[in-house]
This record gives C-alpha cells, sequence and structure tokens, in this order.
C-alpha cells in the first residue's frame, strides 16, 4: 500500500511530466491498436465480401480489377462481354447464379450499376439475407428508368422514393457530363454493410442503352456476377481452365476472396511499414518515460534519501520506480483506448465512404490485448534504469543540508 | 543495559588525495532508555556521520552500535532500514519534508515503513505539535518553524525509543528555536523515547543538563596514504 501511494503521490508530483509522457504512449498505443486492427479487419472483410457471389466474370483483364469493379464496385471496368457469354455461364449446369451488371455511368460520384432483378430476389449477399428495401419503396421495373439507391448513397445524396435525377457519363463525376434521361427512385435499400449500399441499381438496359453510349455495345454487360451450385467445387476449376487457360477473350475471377488476399499479399509490405512505425513510435514513447523520470532524478533523490532515512529498504524505492514508469505506460494506455476508438471510427468511415465496407470499431482483436501488455512491459522496462539509479542513491550524501 | 551502546566504532572516507580520513573513531559511547544527551562539536567534527551510523544509514568500519538490545552493527542493510523504521525518529537541520506531502501525509509516511500507518495517532502528534489546524497544508504553504514541528511529530510518529536530532534548529531564528528544543524536549518525553541531539549552538546546548564535547568521545585521527 505504501508503494502504491508513493507511486501516486509521484504521478501527481511530477503532473506535467506524467500527463505528457502518457499522452506518448497513448500516441503510439493508439496508433499500434489502430493500425493492427485496421490491417486485420480490413483484410478479413475485404477478402470476405462477395456479395453472395463465388466468381466474376469479364472481359480478359486483371482478375483484381475485375473484382474491385463487380463487388466493391471500384476501378473501371476491364471492358465488355457479350450477351451470349453471359448466356452461356448462366446455363452451365454447375452455376447456380448468374447476374450481369453493366457500369459507366455516375450520379454525383455514386456509381449507376444496371442489372437485373435476380440480384434482389435470388442472390444472398451474405448467407441467409437478400437486399431488402425500407418500406414505401418497391424494386424498379425492368423497362422503365427507375432507380432502387443503396443506403450510403441514398443518404448521402438525399435521394428518397419520388426523387428523380439525371445521370452523369462516366464513372467519375463531371457536370459536364449530364444524361439526358431522368430516373425515378422508386426505392431506397436498408443497409447491408457491403458496397451495394454504395451503388444506384437501374435496369440492366438502362446502361446499356444511355444515350451517348455505343450503340453497338447495347447488348454487352461489363460482367458477370456468378454463383456455383453448392458441392461443385470442382467447377469453379474447371470454368477456370475453360476461361483463363484455354480462352483468351474472358477472365474467371475465382474464387474472389483469393484474389483480394493476393490483393493484400501485394500491399503486405505497406502493413509492414506502417506496423514498424508503429513499433518505433511505442519505442520512442517508452524512451520518453526513461527520459522524464531519468531527467527528474535529481530532485528525487533527495526525496529518496529522506524515505530511505524514514526506513523505506531499497527494493521500496526501486520498486517504486518502476511501478510508476509502469502506471505511465498503463494511464497512457488508458488514454490509448481512446485514441484507437477515434481513430478506428474515423478510418471505418472513410473505408465506408470510399468502398461501401464496414468495420467494426468494437470488434475484438488480440492486439487490444498485446498491445497494452508489451506497452505497459517496456514501460516497466524503461523504469529499471531510474530505478537503479534509485536504488543506488547515496542516502547520507543527499540528507545532507542543501543551502 | 542501555538502549544504545557503541564500542571501538570506526568510520573513514577517502579523501580526494587518496588518504584515508577518519571521520569516526569512538571507543565507548552509552545512552540510557528516556535519556537526553546533546553532543556539542564543531562543523565537520563528524557528528552527522555518528548519527547516520547510529541510524544504520551507514555501516561502520569496525566496531558495535547496539541498540534496544540489537546489534546494528552486524545486521545487514535491509535489517538496519526495518530496525531504523521501527526503533528511530530523526530530525534534520533542513526538516527534510517531502514536499507532495501534506503534513498528515508526511507524519503517516513517517510510520508506513515501519509499525504501520494510523491516522489517529498521526492527528494526535499534530495536535501536540501545534498543527492541528494545519493537517492539509503543504509544506511549502508553511513557516519555517511550523515545518519543524511537522518534522518533530514525523520523528515521533513510528513510537520510537531513539530520537536522533542533527542541528534541529539550525534553519531557526532565536525564537523558533528555543520552542521547538522545548517542543522536541517535551515530545520526546512524553513518548519515552530517548534524545540524542548534536548541535554546535550554545544556547541549544544551554538548556541540556547532559551535554558532551563531540571531540572528547571522537578520537579520529588522519592515516596517510601508503606511497
Amino acid at each position: 500500500m505504501t508503494i502504491l501511494r508513493l507511486v501516486f503521490k509521484s504521478l501527481r508530483q511530477h503532473a506535467l511530466s506524467t500527463t505528457v509522457t502518457a499522452l506518448c504512449i497513448a500516441l503510439a498505443g493508439g496508433l499500434l491498436m489502430s493500425v493492427w486492427s485496421v490491417k486485420e479487419q480490413s483484410q478479413a472483410t475485404f477478402t470476405g465480401v462477395n456479395g453472395g457471389f463465388d466468381a466474376v466474370l469479364g472481359a480478359r483483364g486483371s482478375k483484381l480489377q475485375l473484382v474491385l469493379n463487380a463487388i466493391f464496385h471500384l476501378e473501371a471496368s476491364p471492358g465488355n462481354l457479350a450477351w451470349s457469354d453471359y448466356l452461356d455461364i448462366r446455363n452451365n449446369p454447375s452455376v447456380e447464379l448468374a447476374v450481369p451488371i453493366a457500369v459507366g455511368d455516375n450520379y454525383r460520384g455514386y456509381r449507376l450499376v444496371g442489372t437485373t432483378l435476380d440480384l434482389f430476389s435470388r442472390a444472398e449477399y451474405t448467407p441467409g439475407k437478400h437486399f431488402t428495401l425500407v418500406p414505401d419503396g418497391r424494386l424498379f421495373e425492368q423497362n422503365l428508368r427507375e432507380a432502387v439507391v443503396g443506403s450510403f448513397a441514398a443518404r448521402k445524396l438525399g435521394l428518397k422514393p419520388g426523387d428523380t435525377f439525371h445521370p452523369f457519363h462516366g464513372l467519375i463525376f463531371d457536370e459536364k457530363n449530364q444524361h439526358s434521361e431522368t430516373y425515378v427512385v422508386v426505392g431506397v435499400l436498408k443497409p447491408s454493410n457491403t458496397p451495394a449500399d454504395r451503388v444506384i441499381w437501374i435496369p440492366l438496359a438502362g446502361i446499356q442503352k444511355m444515350t451517348g453510349h455505343d450503340p453497338r455495345a447495347a447488348t454487352d454487360v461489363s460482367a458477370v456476377l456468378v454463383k456455383l451450385k453448392a458441392g461443385s467445387a470442382i467447377a469453379g476449376f474447371q470454368m477456370d481452365m475453360m476461361y483463363n487457360k484455354q480462352g483468351n477473350r474472358l477472365t474467371f475471377a475465382w474464387p474472389i476472396g483469393s484474389v483480394m488476399a493476393e490483393l493484400f499479399d501485394k500491399i503486405g509490405w505497406f502493413d509492414r511499414v506502417l506496423a514498424l512505425v508503429a513499433y518505433l513510435v511505442a519505442l520512442v514513447a517508452t524512451g520518453s518515460i526513461l527520459a522524464g523520470i531519468y531527467n527528474s532524478m535529481n530532485e528525487r533523490r533527495r526525496e529518496i534519501a529522506i524515505l530511505r532515512a524514514l526506513g523505506a529498504r531499497r527494493v521500496t524505492v526501486f520498486t517504486a520506480i518502476v511501478l510508476e514508469a509502469a502506471a505511465i505506460a498503463a494511464l497512457g494506455m488508458a488514454a490509448g483506448f481512446v485514441f484507437y476508438g477515434i481513430t478506428l471510427a474515423a478510418v471505418t468511415g472513410v473505408m465506408r465512404a470510399q468502398t461501401g465496407v464496414v468495420l467494426d470499431p468494437l470488434k475484438f482483436n488480440a492486439v487490444l490485448l498485446w498491445a497494452p501488455a508489451l506497452l505497459v512491459t517496456l514501460g516497466a522496462l524503461a523504469g529499471l534504469v531510474p530505478a537503479v539509479k534509485a536504488y543506488r542513491t547515496d542516502v547520507a550524501e543527499y540528507l545532507a543540508p542543501t543551502s | 543495559m542501555p538502549l544504545l551502546e557503541i564500542t571501538d566504532l570506526k568510520k573513514s572516507f577517502i579523501a580526494p588525495d587518496g588518504s584515508d580520513h577518519v571521520v569516526v573513531n569512538v571507543g565507548r559511547f552509552a545512552l540510557a532508555e528516556q535519556a537526553q544527551v546533546a553532543l556539542e562539536g564543531e562543523s565537520g567534527s563528524g557528528k552527522t556521520t555518528f548519527l547516520h551510523l547510529i541510524a544504520g544509514i551507514l555501516k561502520p568500519d569496525a566496531g558495535r552500535i547496539v541498540l534496544a538490545r540489537q546489534e546494528m552493527s552486524a545486521l545487514n542493510e535491509p535489517a538496519r532500514d526495518r530496525l531504523r523504521a521501527t526503533t528511530i525518529g530523526y530530525i534534520f537541520q533542513t526538516f527534510n519534508l517531502l514536499q507532495g506531502y501534506t503534513c498528515l501525509e508526511n507524519v503517516l509516511l513517517g510510520m508506513s515503513f515501519g509499525p504501520g500507518a494510523d491516522r489517529n495517532l498521526a492527528e494526535k502528534l499534530l495536535q501536540r505539535v501545534g498543527l492541528g489546524q494545519r493537517l492539509a497544508h503543504y509544506p511549502r504553504q508553511l513557516s519555517s518553524g511550523q515545518q519543524q514541528r511537522v518534522a518533530v511529530a514525523r520523528a515521533l510518529a513510528n513510537q520510537p525509543k531513539l530520537v536522533l536530532a542533527d542541528e534541529p534548529t539550525g534553519n531557526l531564528d532565536h525564537k523558533n528555536a528555543r520552542e521547538s528544543l522545548a517542543l522536541i524536549r517535551e515530545a520526546c518525553r512524553e513518548n519515552g523515547a530517548a534524545l540524542l541531539l548534536v548541535s554546535h549552538a550554545g544556547e541549544v546546548l544551554a538548556q541540556f543538563e547532559n551535554v558532551q564535547e563531540f571531540r572528547h568521545i571522537n578520537q579520529t585521527v588522519t592515516v596517510e596514504a601508503p606511497t
């Protein structure tokens, strides 16, 4: 109890230094936990998001580009494929569901994606879950200029059933490229926490026949989202062979998770750099504990000598200094969780806005245990140096009158 | 058996020129329980070192110190710390109060390493030294005389058998010095503690019935370093 009181008093007595050092630890710990958590969660989320499909069929090109375009609604389309290609794969006996999509237009930066009603009636964006509408809405009619808006896009654009809008040509918003067609919003989707939330869904023909689009491509589609029948894992290999190895016109991106995992493998170095930076910051922060306490040792040694004269043992003052260092780190980590929460909330917001993928800031990650443990341990270790100095304090020398 | 018995006590330090500088060389010294003795000596005569040796803060080069039937000089450092915490109260010239602690906390700290904190006793001691209304004051908020009174209360906090006072009035004016000294003596008497005070101030020494000249007790010689 006495030791804890000594620690508490010392922390209070050196409040400014304690606060500044604890803030350094908070930033370092918060950064470390944020980097780690965002990295792991985004990797797990991005490789787990597939919109309920197993593969994407598209024009010859990069599988990654195809997946990013068709599933995440990012990146440009690598090109079109013919309606017959869609029919071929739809009729493949191993395919349970094939949903064509067409892209090429936007409304104020939010993509218009043309598709069929199968996406809403048959596809499950996550097992057992279909896209559903908020009340007072309905799905679009295939042959009308109607739109169903994803929840995030609806919120950001302020669209609700009954509203109308003119699409803009291209995937990037440019006011000069407005189409003349007028679309009516007939429904808004409930949040699915998938990239679909950022999309404005319209009938497939809407994109295909939009004014200004090449009439020769009026039956083309940008990609086909493919769900294989359960138990036909071999079918994926066969199609991979057929489209990617034997054929040379189309690309079959399968399985979607693996394609995204390759992306994370490619940018793995970036994660490692970020983690390294976080570790270095943690090291510097714990160094600041050492420096903070060590620099105050001259003033502390007199107090240590007094404590020793009152009967405190060397090991008591040694332990008090180590505990003080650990306590600064622990206080810092407590604040680090606040920093972590703010960072993750911000990252989650940005990621949702940019990709539609939603991270869970409250989701448990082992880093939330080992990072505080690591920093408190490092803090205690940093306290060893001044603690040794305290241990060796010459009581007689420092008890002598100073004036 | 006396409370404190010292035999053939020696302590020397290496001087900057390499010579062995004997600071304490006491053949025999004894102090009875509840006795009050003042040692008179000039600055630099080894009085403080002598008190540090008795308190176990320094370990002697040779000799025996028996305090309250325990041979302090034969104990290892943790045991000396323990004996000091339970048996000795120390009053310094510069008070040596911890600035981040209130009066009450300073006194409680004096108990913490010995018998354990007793808030009631700490408050009673502070009331006894006239600081019952200053329990929550920090040392910087007190006058020198008041700070010394806190130091007196702290020295008695562990209910010691022996109080060591090292020039306790050196930083006080005449009035405060006289009052403070009287307080120390009375408080020691009330608490059944012996008092060993060292000073070079005549007005302090004049208040003691038993004053011994430290140079008569301390027979130091300087031994030249071998060439």
